[in-house]
């Protein structure tokens, strides 16, 4: 450890993000994994139903208790998953465009994963700040990179060349440009209040003055719903609608790719939990305790406040998984008209609103 | 670090031209589609000479707006017209010239504003720093008028849009 400090800022620099980025991208592609399996698991017992419970590496039959209690809880079912998607045969049909058909699962996951890099999931381990870039436009990078999302999922719908994946993709290009405006409005109030756009400084604002969930709620309730249609989630997933469309962007995809746009939609839950997380439930902060609403001091501090950033993200993993479950699909006249006719009007009131108070008692 | 930064900009500079160039005139496809994917990432790597500025936010509204959004709608455009019969279509001449004629004036006022722009010290193109607010600041104290002056342009842009598209109302 001792021969870090021998190197000059820009190697530290670059090795220390270089571990961030690693670290991150390990743990979010794990917890993808796992949130399909809390996905099963929970719409298993939604559905009065077992959910996986069987897979099991052939070592677990040594651990006594412990084994069987895991296999139950079906901890070993992603691995399966996984190695089952890797070996899958990929099968190309032959009326597809290749070129687009190859990008879109690409250009589907990329966007997912580099919106979590503005988000501090900590404050600090040391003297390093537990964020991978701490941008001063940190909030338009996110939204700047969710909207290129749209286009794997179009070029999915155009590259495949048929019927159902078309109309997918035509249905999510529609729902994702009209709540992206929805979205981008309902985070306006809280830039006023915090005079920021890092995120960083949002969550020191929200830590000085409480959580914004508290201060916005309008935008809170928005953003959230918002959040249910830009990662095309039930009870907005038109674009995959199964009983209309079949698969819907996906259809024509197999094996490796097809667990892309999996990915790339767990990917994205992820990152839209950790959004709101960051701009409404004050980040990695606790109120009352000025322990855990400080900067960490220390090395077991910085690491609780990590542990409490993932809890308040696992929260709303639940949420968006729970939901799922329990409400059935909008027509897509009906999602147009929540998004347009609802969601935007109330957003530029609560602007205005959030601007004349603040500009009338603040001063 | 200066060659470093200069090794980014002459990259990402040729690439803009490269894929611009590939928008207009793609030897290997003459798709609509192609042509607009090629104009998301000439302005993609547009961003990136903004970020190699320090202008990150302009880099943001970049993507946001242009990449996001608008070439968006563009591509969801040609995809609902599928224009496979005007890609065998010959130019067209008063097109061509119309568009060379409208190229050249960009090039002219964009030589003119090069010649006549004083260089910026090192240190004044640091303040530019990701100042979001020293934006806001120029935008709504010093230059309210035409900014105002474009918000109602757009404005009036909308309305009409939705005026052609609301076919009763005629």
């Amino acid at each position: 450890m001792e021969a870090i400090n021998y190197l000059n800022p820009t190697a530290q620099m670059i090795l220390f993000s270089a571990l961030k980025i690693g670290v991150v991208f390990g743990v979010v592609m794990t917890a993808v994994a796992y949130a399909v399996l809390v996905e099963r698991k929970v719409s298993a017992w939604i559905q009065n139903r077992v959910g996986p419970n069987r897979t099991a590496p052939f070592f677990i039959n040594y651990l006594p208790v412990i084994g069987p209690l895991l296999v139950r809880l079906g901890i070993f079912q992603p691995a399966a998953d996984g190695l089952k998607f890797l070996l899958k045969e990929d099968f190309t049909p032959s009326y597809v465009r290749k070129v687009y058909f190859w990008l879109a699962p690409a250009i589907t996951v990329i966007p997912a994963l580099l919106t979590v890099a503005v988000i501090p999931f900590g404050s600090n381990l040391g003297s390093e700040k537990m964020v991978i870039a701490d941008l001063n436009v940190g909030i338009l990078y996110t939204f700047g990179i969710v909207s290129l999302g749209v286009y794997g999922i179009v070029l999915a719908g155009y590259g495949s060349n048929s019927k159902y994946p078309f109309l997918g993709s035509i249905r999510s290009t529609a729902q994702m440009i009209s709540y992206e405006i929805a979205m981008g409005m309902s985070v306006i109030p809280i830039f006023i209040l915090t005079e920021s756009l890092n995120l960083s400084d949002i969550i020191r604002y929200q830590a000085e003055n409480g959580w914004m969930i508290l201060k916005q709620p309008l935008a809170f309730v928005i953003f959230l719903i918002a959040s249910f249609a830009e990662t095309n989630r039930l009870p907005f997933d038109l674009p995959e609608s199964e009983s209309e469309l079949v698969g819907g962007y996906h259809t024509e995809y197999s094996s490796m790719k097809f667990a892309l746009f999996f990915l790339g939609e767990y990917a994205n839950m992820i990152a839209s939990a950790a959004m709101m997380v960051t701009l409404f439930l004050g980040g990695w902060t606790l109120p009352f305790i000025d322990a855990l609403n400080l900067p960490a001091s220390s090395l077991l501090l910085g690491l609780i406040h990590i542990g409490v950033f993932f809890a308040k993200m696992a929260f709303f993993m639940i949420v968006f998984i729970w939901v799922r479950w329990m409400l059935p699909r909008f027509r897509y006249d009906q999602l147009m008209d929540l998004g347009w006719r609802r969601f935007i009007p109330l957003a530029l009131a609560n602007i205005v609103v959030t601007a004349l108070v603040v500009a009338l008692f603040n001063n | 670090m200066p060659q470093f930064t200069d090794l980014f900009f002459y990259a990402l500079a040729g690439l803009t031209l490269l894929f611009g160039f590939l928008t207009v005139l793609n030897p290997l496809s003459r798709s609509p589609v192609t042509s607009a994917m090629f104009l998301v990432l000439t302005i993609l790597c547009m961003a990136g000479l903004f970020v190699l500025l320090h202008a990150f936010f302009l880099a943001a509204v970049q993507i946001l707006v242009y990449a996001g959004a608008v070439m968006v709608v563009f591509l969801f455009v040609i995809m609902l017209l599928d224009l496979k019969a005007d890609q065998r279509r010959h130019f067209n001449k008063i097109a061509v010239g119309l568009g060379g004629l409208s190229a050249l004036a960009i090039a002219g006022t964009l030589v003119a504003s090069i010649v006549t722009t004083i260089p910026v010290s090192q240190t004044a193109g640091r303040l530019a720093e990701g100042e979001t607010k020293a934006l806001g600041r120029l935008l709504f104290e010093s230059h309210i008028l035409p900014f105002e002056i474009l918000s109602v342009l757009l404005l009036v842009a909308m309305v009409g849009a939705i005026l052609i598209t609301k076919k009763d109302l005629r």
